[in-house]
């Protein structure tokens, strides 16, 4: 009763082998200071203090917008025209602000030292001070370095960063023990106990996530570890836990009826389920993300849809929204591509769709404009201008703060994409 | 360094990009990694531009520092002036440029680009948005006014009109689209011209002739003072020192401004349209006299919101700051008038002790000081920036002349309980319309929907929905827990309010009085209590008892 699509064959399927526009210039997107907004909700335990500059602080701000004036757990230490006259003196002051807040919130188990573009540029050691100030405060508090500056990440690179930072804290996955699966990338705890229920249904029941949500809990890893990454935009944190041992599980990502199929078929596989168990395992969710697609088909089918890079989720939703819907990719903009990662997508886009990695963004809203399409996805500092012009437009940053993957959540995720059509179409103004 | 949640105000580059945005023709290249971007949807989200910022980003990343940072910054200048064709160019750094050695205003006069090229140093470490504002401006007119600076300017032949310069309107600004309006209003009826009108709507050959005028008003010093203190030197042009909030403030403008126009005040004085004085002095708004009111935002509005308050509301100032220190000097002799303490910060956790500290019944101030009274109960307006999106409206809503002296009285008196009602609250509070979770009917995190609230403990809901950005309920705000009336925790921790609020309560409540206390309104009843204990603690006394209670309000009562 349920046809799953076989196997999709990679090499010279889609755009496998399709060239890519690279192009440098004014980049119009988030750095990965980004990242904290949401990282924050997942591990309550934890607080990231940003080292950087009034521009840092207002960026989070901004991002975060009504979120800042419930008590959150992120701040910005600002450095000040003395803190530049010796880094002597900066340190002090980074060891007295961080005194201060942890004297402050004495609930906090982990905190992150995040690095920004001026504390990398004034070359301020934040991985010696992690290690510093972990003296004075291990055990109650374990303290941990990344960078999210603009000069080294995009957006949600911010997650890599961080997660990659965990990995060397992760015990160490005993020789000889049974199996496990890891999942990567920060979900919504709806989405991910919702993946977790169907991959204990399958029968692998040594699952474990990354982040956990507490801080300090860190799931094992070894050689023995199988993983799969939840997100795209997670190089970083896959090179470490290779490091470690463990092994990655290619797969579409869990977008859709068919992306969320086969990103449970890689586990199945690697764990030696049988296939007719796995089929009764996925059925009734598969159904119901078909059955929950089908509202949005008629606005979506045959519509052409341009991504201006901003999350590298682009490439996944291109996918989904092709095979899925039947949408008409045009261009699709990443921020920075892996080809590794993406061969499952890139393989089911359309030939003709035309890839293109980094931005110069005049030259790209050049292309947007010559080509004319359906909907733009693109972010907010662009979308209204866009909308002004007679654009009809999907404001990218929504896609990374919604719940949106697996079976229950792809018509939601179609409704994304289908709204702004049905409100340009409704309106009468 | 200094340890930082929320923040007035931005760097100063911001300010810059709400000047050039504010003008037609002028771009700015901003030296700056990638990122830094960010800042535009300020103007495109908050602002709701139709059009992006015209500020071309550099974007460099970590494996271009080194000497390919420079050719970067060329580069994109080039292009810029190709693509967009600016009439003149704003070059600068943000904070991280300005770490790096390139000299942007040195590369960008080597190419010798056909058009002007104003360098801009902002020093992101030491200064804000606000002075980042009134830099950028300053240079702008600098190098691009024309007139002759030896002699005072004059009425330009064949021009029977005295003509004015608006300066300080930007984009970003508060309600500076409609401030606009109203003292064009003004300037129409007193026969004066307006010359340019900038940064607002403004092209950089509007303001080459900007010595046209004969004299200049300055709407809002944070961004006008220095461009018009030079103005003043250079083309002797007399600017305003009265800023027209309020309609005490209008009708001194409407006589300065006559008076450097040389024109008779008495055609602007009456406009019609003045309905504030008639609605504050109608008796539904005797209540409002002597109500408690703690001010906070920048040092022009707050200095303007404490004169109508006091004079033309009957309300008491019990609370006076700005966040912008470079007019530091006037809010403390506006504080020495009002016979309080000035408070000069922009630490939010400071303005938060002080206010809690004030026991006021209304807050005027910015975004920031609404969720501080959203937390503590109280009232609030907002009548400065920083604001969200709702306080960029649709519909006209200035607060300079008569039109937005009418508008600071709808909106500072619609949060507070309206007379009528809260008579009615007070005779009727046991019955089911007017229990105490019932709340005002503006209060529109009081109402009936959430749980009623029986005690000066409990929290009002952080409610959603004011973010510039939308967040799913997944991450929604958190949430203040519920607090059940038996509890009665005091609202903050001591550490949080500083200790101000902490007192030594050695007096305990007995069930009477605490049953009376009870019976007063749950808006004023949180300031019985604390008055009460005060009183108790003052005088040793063990216990609270029904007549401790009424002695104590009738030793604070005034």
């Amino acid at each position: 009763m349920i046809t799953t699509a076989p196997a999709p064959a990679l090499a010279d399927a889609g755009c496998t082998t399709a060239p890519v526009l690279r192009e440098r210039g004014q980049r119009e997107v988030f750095c990965g200071l980004t990242g904290i907004v949401w990282l924050h909700r997942k591990m309550p335990d934890a607080f990231f203090l940003v080292v950087g500059s009034r521009t840092c602080a207002h960026l989070l701000q901004s991002a975060a917008g009504v979120m800042i004036f419930a008590e959150p757990r992120f701040a910005t230490a600002i450095i000040e025209e003395r803190d530049l006259a010796g880094l002597a003196d900066a340190n002090e002051e980074l060891d007295r602000v961080v005194r201060r807040l942890l004297a402050r919130r004495p609930e906090i188990r982990t905190l992150f030292l995040v690095g920004s573009c001026p504390s990398e540029v004034i070359k301020l050691d934040l991985a010696r001070a992690a290690h510093r100030l972990a003296g004075a405060f291990l055990p109650d508090v374990r303290i941990v370095n990344y960078s999210g500056s603009g000069i080294e990440t995009t957006f949600t690179q911010g997650e890599d960063a961080c997660l990659a930072s965990l990995v060397p804290f992760m015990p160490q996955l005993p020789e000889g023990s049974a199996q496990q699966l890891l999942i990567v990338g920060a979900l919504p705890d709806i989405v991910e106990d919702q993946l977790l229920r169907l991959v204990r249904d399958m029968g692998i029941t040594n699952v474990a996530c990354l982040p956990a949500r507490s801080s300090r809990d860190l799931p094992a890893v070894g050689p023995n570890t199988r993983f799969l990454l939840a997100q795209p935009f997670l190089g970083d944190t896959a090179l470490a836990l290779e490091d470690r041992g463990a092994v990655h599980l290619p797969a579409a990502f869990p977008f859709g009826a068919e992306g969320t199929t086969d990103w449970l078929r890689a586990a199945a596989n690697a764990f030696g389920i049988d296939e007719m168990h796995f089929r009764s395992v996925v059925a009734p969710g598969r159904e119901r993300a078909k059955r929950a697609l089908e509202h949005s088909r008629a606005r979506l089918e045959g519509k052409t849809i341009f991504f201006l890079p901003d999350s590298q989720l682009e490439l996944p939703l291109a996918r989904f929204l092709h095979v899925e819907l039947g949408m008409i990719p045009v261009e699709v903009g990443t921020p920075y591509l892996h080809r590794q990662h993406m061969a499952a997508e890139l393989a089911q886009l359309p030939v003709g769709t035309v890839i293109s990695e980094g931005q110069d963004v005049d030259k790209q809203l050049d292309r947007v404009r010559a080509s004319k399409p359906d909907i733009t996805v693109c972010g907010l500092g662009l979308a209204n201008p866009l909308e002004s012009e007679g654009f009809t437009t999907k404001w990218a940053i929504e896609l990374v703060f919604s719940p949106i993957h697996g079976f229950d959540q792809a018509g939601d995720l179609a409704e994304l994409f289908a709204r702004p059509i049905r409100r340009r179409d409704v309106l009468r103004v | 360094m200094q340890l930082s949640v929320w923040t007035y105000e931005g760097p100063p580059h911001v300010g810059a990009m709400r000047v050039a945005t504010g003008m037609t023709d002028v771009h700015y290249l901003l030296h700056a990694p990638q990122g830094d971007t960010y800042a535009d949807l300020l103007f495109t989200m908050i602002e709701r531009r139709g059009k992006r910022p015209p500020v071309t980003y550099t974007t460099f990343q970590a494996r271009d520092l080194g000497t390919d940072t420079a050719e970067l910054f060329q580069t994109a200048a080039r292009d810029a002036v190709a693509r967009y064709n600016p009439a003149a160019l704003l070059v600068g750094s943000s904070c991280t440029a300005e770490l790096i050695q390139d000299d942007p205003a040195g590369m960008a006069q080597a190419m010798r680009l056909p058009i002007p090229v104003i360098p801009l140093e902002l020093p992101s470490y030491s200064r804000k948005e606000n002075w980042g504002a009134s830099e950028t401006f300053y240079q702008i007119v600098r190098t691009l006014a024309v007139g002759d600076s030896s002699r005072p300017a004059s009425r330009q032949a064949g021009s029977p009109r005295p003509k004015a310069n608006l300066l300080g309107p930007s984009a970003l600004g508060f309600r500076h689209r409609d401030d606009i309006v109203e003292i064009a209003k003004i300037l129409a009826a007193l026969g004066i011209e307006i010359n340019v009108t900038a940064p607002m709507g403004a092209s950089a050959a509007d303001i080459a002739r900007i010595a046209d005028a004969d004299f200049n008003i300055v709407m809002y010093p944070e961004i006008a003072d220095t461009a018009a203190r030079w103005l003043e030197k250079s083309f002797k042009q007399p600017f305003t020192k009265t800023i027209p909030i309020g309609h005490g403030a209008t009708l001194d403008f409407i006589r300065e401004v006559a008076g450097l126009a040389g024109v008779d005040a008495a055609p602007a004085l009456d406009l019609a349209e003045a309905r504030m004085p008639w609605w504050s002095r109608s008796v539904d708004s005797t209540y409002l006299t002597g109500k408690r009111v703690f001010i906070f935002g920048d040092a022009t509005h707050a200095i303007a919101a404490a004169r109508v308050a006091r004079d033309e509301l009957g309300f008491v100032v019990c609370g006076l700051g700005c966040y912008n220190r470079e007019f530091a000097r006037d809010i403390r002799a506006a504080a020495a008038e009002h016979g309080v303490e000035p408070l000069i910060t922009d630490d939010h956790l400071e303005v938060e002790d002080a206010i809690a500290a004030a026991h006021p019944e209304l807050v005027l101030g910015t975004q920031m000081e609404r969720h501080i009274a959203k937390r503590l109960s109280v009232p609030c307006a907002v009548i400065s920036a920083p604001v969200h999106v709702q306080d960029f409206p649709a519909r006209h809503s200035p607060q300079m002349g008569f039109e937005g002296a009418n508008v600071l009285f709808d909106s500072w008196v619609h949060p507070l309980v309206m007379g009528l009602e809260e008579h009615l609250l007070t005779m009727f509070r046991d019955d089911p319309e007017f229990h105490d979770g019932a709340g005002a009917s503006h209060l529109a995190h009081g109402t009936t929907t959430n749980p009623p609230r029986t005690g000066e403990g409990d929290h009002p809901q952080d409610g959603g929905g004011e973010a510039g950005l939308r967040f799913p309920d997944d991450i929604a705000p958190e949430r203040s827990p519920s607090v059940s009336a038996d509890a009665l925790p005091p609202p903050r921790t001591g550490e949080d309010l500083g200790d101000v609020a902490v007192l030594d309560v050695a007096a305990r409540w007995t069930t009477e009085a605490e049953i009376e206390l009870k019976k007063i309104p749950f808006f004023v009843r949180g300031k019985a209590r604390r008055n009460t204990e005060a009183y108790a603690a003052e005088r040793g006394l063990a216990s609270i008892t029904i007549d401790t209670l009424y002695e104590a309000k009738a030793h604070y009562a005034r």
